[in-house]
């Protein structure tokens, strides 16, 4: 399979805003904490033609973060995001528009003074994709293919419930006609009969239009549902990415092992406790990453190496990369 | 030791806004053992929160409870004083929130406001709060509690806020621990971290608690029993694996069938159709028949009567129970 949107060694840091009342607190005395923050260390990942990949790990692991600079949205701080081959921010043939994101807030992502029927047709009309006497029968003709009814063009955000907002937001980042459809945490925010609705509505879409997703949520479970290939990220670093089914079957790094432990399951029957299981600790501050391998400090299997040595991203015989000495 | 700890009969929780009568809590009832563990589900707008907020009087205006009757260990809430209610919160009812960042007051250390808990109801001397303090941290799993007393909310991360908030409760051992979301707002491997906590605090020390949450998986983990809210009314109650092994009513069971996890990967979830129904202009019948499979002319025109407790589905054409 072709490799569609590539990351490749991306590493993206955050240098603190210092501002006024930081510098007072310096000059009188205080410390003031500069060190930047390194969200995403040298990650390199391949989004292929027509799958889509899932993105988990917990907050603060950079899933977000990577997720926008393969949107495009982010310029990495070192490392290159490259579409079919080529920097899509760089020179004349500017393509980040063949990226397209749904985020979490569909609140946020919509102008509260806009009506949708604008905000649908706004991106289309100035990429010339079509004619501003077109459009709203393309805007129709997606309010439709969402699930909402065309007569909603002249509303505004505020007049629709979330998942009916998540519903505009998913239209009017395909009316775009993108190769690549980045979602970040798309359902998070919805209740679970909407999430249902919501989930079943890409699951529809994304078979329709043969589309190529990133799919980034904290929802072990949704991105199981949706996913074809699954990256699971801890600290900035990918630390075990594989065909989903594996991964969820038999997950080899023991990050993922207990992850996938300590969601809590539906128990129908038998003990309640056995139904999940926490892993011990917290998690490490991005600021001062542990040595060695990040996870060693919550790792059952951890020995003198894991606290030394970082253990490189390796594939194993059925495919599956996994960074970690003894997995 | 004689009846359930706690009785709600009939409660009915509105707020009363300029668009109209928001009745958030419709006629719910059901009663709760010592020790128990109540799981109350629901998507938002279900009322599961209001229920929780009325049960200790902290409901704001525009809302008010306008009928039913609280009994807590045989003594009615309803109506009752503030300065008495004053006295029952905290002691023996405590509550713990979503948000632990809203419940802390960041400009206090942590050793302050558990002690400022302890003295509200103990008479007891600074230096006795502070030990019961550092002891209650301990039990819920901080680390070095007695030195973690001088810290600042800011100082700790979501997970281990959550866990002072629950052992701020825990300080005058409660009767009863209403818990809205505790988990939502934490990360999965702190959210296990947590129950685990709370499962085995309630086993121990014999405290019944409220588990208020839209996550079925976490109540099937912790609950004894469960309550399914919808629309400000109780739809469906019961053991809560005989209620998720075959649900009656037609919203639990689809309620369950949206999770993805019901269903093989990359497979349409079961979704239900529609969404919730504005609590202002709810249908005449039952609340949910606009969205229901089962529907027929009975439910859009007569509200389903509540079948006495046990096993109980508000719906007038249940599902086979298995």
């Amino acid at each position: 399979m072709s490799e569609v949107l590539t990351a490749a060694s991306v590493t993206r840091r955050f240098a603190p805003r210092i501002t006024l009342g930081d510098r007072i607190a310096a000059a009188l005395g205080a410390k003031v904490d500069r060190r930047p923050v390194q969200a995403v260390t040298d990650v390199s990942l391949a989004v292929r033609k027509g799958e889509t990949l899932g993105l988990v790990g917990e907050s603060g692991c950079g899933k977000s973060t990577l997720g926008r600079m393969l949107a495009g949205i982010l310029p990495p701080s070192a490392g290159e995001i490259r579409l079919h081959g080529a920097a899509p921010m760089r020179g004349r043939h500017k393509t980040t528009t063949r990226i397209q994101t749904v985020f979490q807030d569909p609140y946020a992502s919509l102008n509260p003074r806009i009506r949708i029927g604008e905000a649908i047709a706004e991106g289309p009309v100035a990429h010339g994709l079509v004619t501003r006497a077109a459009a709203p029968a393309m805007v129709a003709d997606w309010l439709r293919r969402v699930g909402l009814d065309p007569a909603y063009a002249t509303r505004f955000p505020h007049q629709f419930s979330g998942g009916q907002r998540q519903r505009v937001a998913i239209a009017r980042a395909l009316a775009m006609q993108p190769e690549v459809l980045v979602c970040d945490e798309p359902v998070a925010s919805l209740d679970v009969s909407i999430q249902a609705q919501i989930l079943n509505l890409f699951l529809d879409l994304r078979q329709e239009l043969g589309l190529t997703c990133l799919f980034i949520s904290h929802d072990l479970s949704v991105v199981r549902h949706v996913s074809d290939r699954v990256a699971v990220m801890y600290l900035g670093r990918i630390v075990e990415i594989g065909e989903a089914g594996r991964i969820y079957a038999a997950p080899r790094h023991p990050y993922t092992q207990g992850l996938l432990a300590s969601v809590p399951k539906l128990v129908l029957s038998g003990d309640p406790a056995a139904s999940f299981r926490p892993i011990p600790g917290e998690l490490p501050s991005p600021l001062s990453p542990p040595a060695g391998c990040a996870f060693h400090p919550r790792c059952a299997k951890a020995t003198d190496l894991c606290r030394q040595e970082r253990p490189p991203l390796s594939p194993r015989e059925d495919g599956t990369l996994v960074a970690c000495h003894h997995a | 030791m004689s009846g359930p700890l706690l009785s709600v009969r009939d409660l009915r929780t509105h707020f009363l806004t300029r668009a109209g009568v928001v009745k958030a809590v419709e006629g719910v009832s059901f009663a709760l053992d010592r020790g128990e563990i109540l799981g109350l589900v629901g998507e938002s707008g279900s009322g599961k929160s209001v229920t929780g907020f009325s049960l200790i009087g902290l409901v704001d205006p525009p809302g008010h409870i306008v009928g039913g009757s609280i009994r807590f260990d045989g003594q009615e809430l309803v109506g009752l004083p503030v300065q008495e209610l004053r006295r029952l919160r905290g002691r023996r009812i405590a509550m713990v929130f979503q948000d632990p960042a809203a419940t802390l007051n960041p400009v206090l250390t942590i050793g302050t406001q558990m002690t400022l808990a302890v003295r509200a109801h103990d008479g007891v001397s600074e230096r006795a709060a502070r030990d019961l303090a550092a002891r209650t941290l301990t039990r819920v799993g901080i680390p070095e509690a007695a030195a973690r007393l001088d810290a600042y909310p800011h100082e700790f991360s979501g997970g281990m806020r959550q866990r002072v908030a629950i052992a701020t409760a825990l300080l005058h051992g409660p009767d009863l621990i209403i818990a809205d979301e505790p988990t939502t707002a934490l990360d999965v491997s702190i959210q296990a971290q947590i129950l685990a906590e709370m499962r085995a605090l309630a086993k121990e020390s014999g405290t019944a608690l409220i588990w208020i949450s839209h996550d079925l998986a976490t109540v099937s983990s912790l609950a004894d029993r469960v309550l399914v809210m919808y629309a400000g009314r109780i739809v469906e109650s019961g053991p809560v694996g005989a209620v998720l092994r075959a649900p009656l009513h037609p919203y639990t069971r689809g309620l369950l069938d949206s999770l993805p996890a019901m269903a093989a990967p990359g497979q349409r979830l079961n979704q239900i159709p529609g969404s919730t129904p504005s609590l202002l202009s709810l249908p005449p019948g039952c609340p949910f028949a606009p969205r229901c499979p089962r529907a027929t002319e009975i439910c859009r025109t007569d509200p389903p009567r509540v079948e006495p407790p046990g096993r109980l589905a508000l719906c007038h054409h249940p599902l086979e129970a298995a």
